[in-house]
């Protein structure tokens, strides 16, 4: 898929995140707009996947550790095919599949439950491991917060894969600035992520999360890389392509009303419109 | 009399591994820089590609083991108790109980028959925490014939499985030729009418020991091992409390949220007995020599007699 192709996928997948949330009344729009690109990269070009085989054993893994941010994933699934994209209304409601945090034995496509921050990037390096330990080809990736990068597990996790040399393993952090409580150098420090990443023997590379070609151009630098496992430090913009949404810490958790919903979906369909003009 | 054989459940642990790993390839053992300790060691030596080491790390490696299972391995996640259950206990409910993935959590120096390191490393909690998580199946073995079984039987079973093994040499009561481990069906070691003794772990060769010494009272005790504390076999404690009319359960736990209380769970909504509850009455352990505080705490044979003896007075 071409970068424009995927621009404007990207732009519906934000449509499925207002929209689902706003529908839920709850949920988390800042971080899962922030990672939108990202997430339709992985689904639309980077990962070994079928829709209409979400089990196939050779598949790439992917885990959420920012389980949150599941509209973003969910959004992401319908628009690749594994569930229709009607279905992302009843998000969070009575008898989904779409449970408030990702639930591998409801969701068509989810490799891993996740929610419970600091978790995730350890499953997936054990994934990581399995495919190493029986000499299978596929590859995991997993998507942190920056928030969730205070969590001691994080580093366990960095510490484990950077010893076992887990080269088919890549971790991206996705990193708006924003948690819950403020701005992440005001709530405790993680910075500088990269060099933490470089101190626990992984291969960093920082890019702009809105760029498809840095996000292309670090992928396949992910896969040349042996020996040592990859970090992915994508600096994004938390809340983006919602005007009122973008940069502000206040919608980490909360759901548009209907107004700010109009307002939301008129400006990505502005976006969607530009995208077309290109 | 000849001497009776004592081997502790954490080397049957060790050994069932390895002939599991002669067996199949899908099978894989984790440790957190406790491979001599939790017995694993013995694993390392004869599958060295199969066994993960994973540092002083014991969330980490909890999901460590998640990702294998969800990969299609077997993963047997071996650390102490205090944290296998207690450190990791979010770790386990949320990446292995929540999506049910096939995790083997082998967990050793359970109770305060850890001894002399004291009551930090005296996890008397594990049971009452492990009971928690729906689905989670908790076996406590007695012996080292029952522990090697419960391993294999652990193994087979798909879905994530809480193993409590001791620290501390325990008699060899079961003869490997007749006995069958079932998951889930307790076994009645000792029938009687007057008192049912429902024991898990090294209480119950402590119980039938009791046993004998409330015969010459006149006291005719029924002792059943209870080796899967979940599911609970409840039609055989239900069987057992109706013909006795006296219920004393023995665990080396705390008696809030262990056997005692599962089997209280049980009896109060189904048949309201009389339960006595031996075990650790809300206090932490300290250190000492293994048999010292099984004595102190009156988990032993003459701890386990005397308050019978009491209750059924």
């Amino acid at each position: 898929m071409n970068n424009l192709d995927l621009a404007k996928t990207a732009n519906e997948v934000r449509k499925g995140i207002v929209t689902s949330v706003h529908s839920a009344k709850a949920g988390h729009p800042g971080g899962s707009l922030s990672c939108a690109d990202l997430m339709t990269f992985l689904y639309f070009e980077e990962m070994n996947i079928d829709p209409k085989n979400p089990k196939k054993e050779d598949r790439d893994r992917f885990v959420l550790s920012k389980g949150h941010c599941a509209p973003a994933l969910y959004s992401t699934l319908a628009h690749r095919g594994y569930f229709p994209v009607e279905e992302l209304t009843t998000l969070r409601k009575l008898g989904s599949h779409l449970q408030g945090h990702p639930c591998m034995q409801h969701t068509p496509g989810v490799d891993m439950s996740s929610g419970s921050l600091g978790q995730g990037i350890s499953v997936a390096a054990g994934m990581a491991l399995s495919a190493k330990l029986s000499n299978d080809s596929y590859r995991v990736y997993t998507l942190l917060g920056d928030g969730e990068i205070a969590e001691g597990q994080v580093w366990e996790a960095a510490m484990f894969a950077g010893h076992k040399k887990l080269d088919n393993f890549v971790v991206i952090v996705d990193n708006n600035g924003l948690q819950i409580d403020g701005k992440i150098e005001d709530v405790c420090n993680p910075y500088p992520i990269d060099k933490k990443f470089e101190a626990f023997n992984f291969h960093v590379i920082n890019i702009d999360a809105h760029d498809f070609d840095q996000i292309r151009a670090a992928f396949e630098e992910a896969k040349k890389t042996k020996g040592m496992p990859t970090a992915i430090i994508m600096k994004s913009v938390k809340g983006k392509g919602v005007s009122f949404m973008e940069n502000q810490a206040g919608w980490h958790g909360k759901a548009p009303n209907d107004e700010q919903y109009e307002q939301a979906m008129k400006d990505l369909e502005k976006v969607g419109e530009a995208l077309c003009q290109k | 009399m000849s001497e009776v054989e004592k081997i502790a459940t954490r080397a049957s642990y060790g050994n069932a591994l390895v002939e599991l790993g002669n067996e199949h390839d899908d099978l894989v053992v984790l440790t957190a820089d406790l491979a001599a300790a939790t017995m694993t060691g013995i694993f390392a030596k004869a599958h060295p590609d199969k066994h993960i080491n994973c540092g002083i790390a014991e969330a980490n490696m909890t999901c460590i083991a998640a990702g294998l299972a969800a990969t299609g391995k077997v993963p047997f996640a071996s650390s102490f108790a205090m944290f296998s259950a207690g450190r990791a206990f979010e770790q386990v409910r949320n990446s292995i109980g929540y999506p049910h993935l096939n995790v083997k959590i082998g967990a050793t120096h359970a109770g305060v028959s850890v001894g002399e390191d004291g009551a930090s490393h005296q996890c008397n909690e594990d049971i009452a925490l492990m009971r928690t998580i729906p689905g989670m199946v908790i076996i406590n073995p007695a012996d080292d014939v029952e522990a090697r079984a419960a391993v294999r039987a652990a193994y087979e079973y798909v879905g994530p499985v809480y193993m409590r093994f001791g620290r501390a040499a325990v008699p060899v009561f079961n003869d490997e030729k007749t006995y069958k481990f079932e998951m889930g069906k307790g076994i009645v070691l000792r029938e009687g009418k007057d008192v049912s003794i429902i024991a898990t772990g090294l209480t119950v060769p402590a119980s039938m020991e009791a046993a004998e010494m409330l015969a010459k009272d006149g006291i005719d005790a029924e002792v059943i091992n209870i080796h899967t504390i979940k599911p609970l076999d409840e039609e055989l404690i239900l069987k057992s409390a109706k013909k006795t009319g006296r219920v004393v359960t023995a665990e080396e736990h705390s008696v809030i949220g262990g056997l005692g209380s599962a089997v209280c769970d049980v009896l109060s909504e189904k048949m309201p007995t009389p339960v006595f509850k031996i075990g650790m009455h809300d206090v932490f352990g300290e250190s000492g020599a293994a048999a010292q505080l099984l004595h102190k705490y009156k988990l032993d044979a003459e701890g386990i007699y005397e308050q019978v003896k009491q209750f059924v007075k």
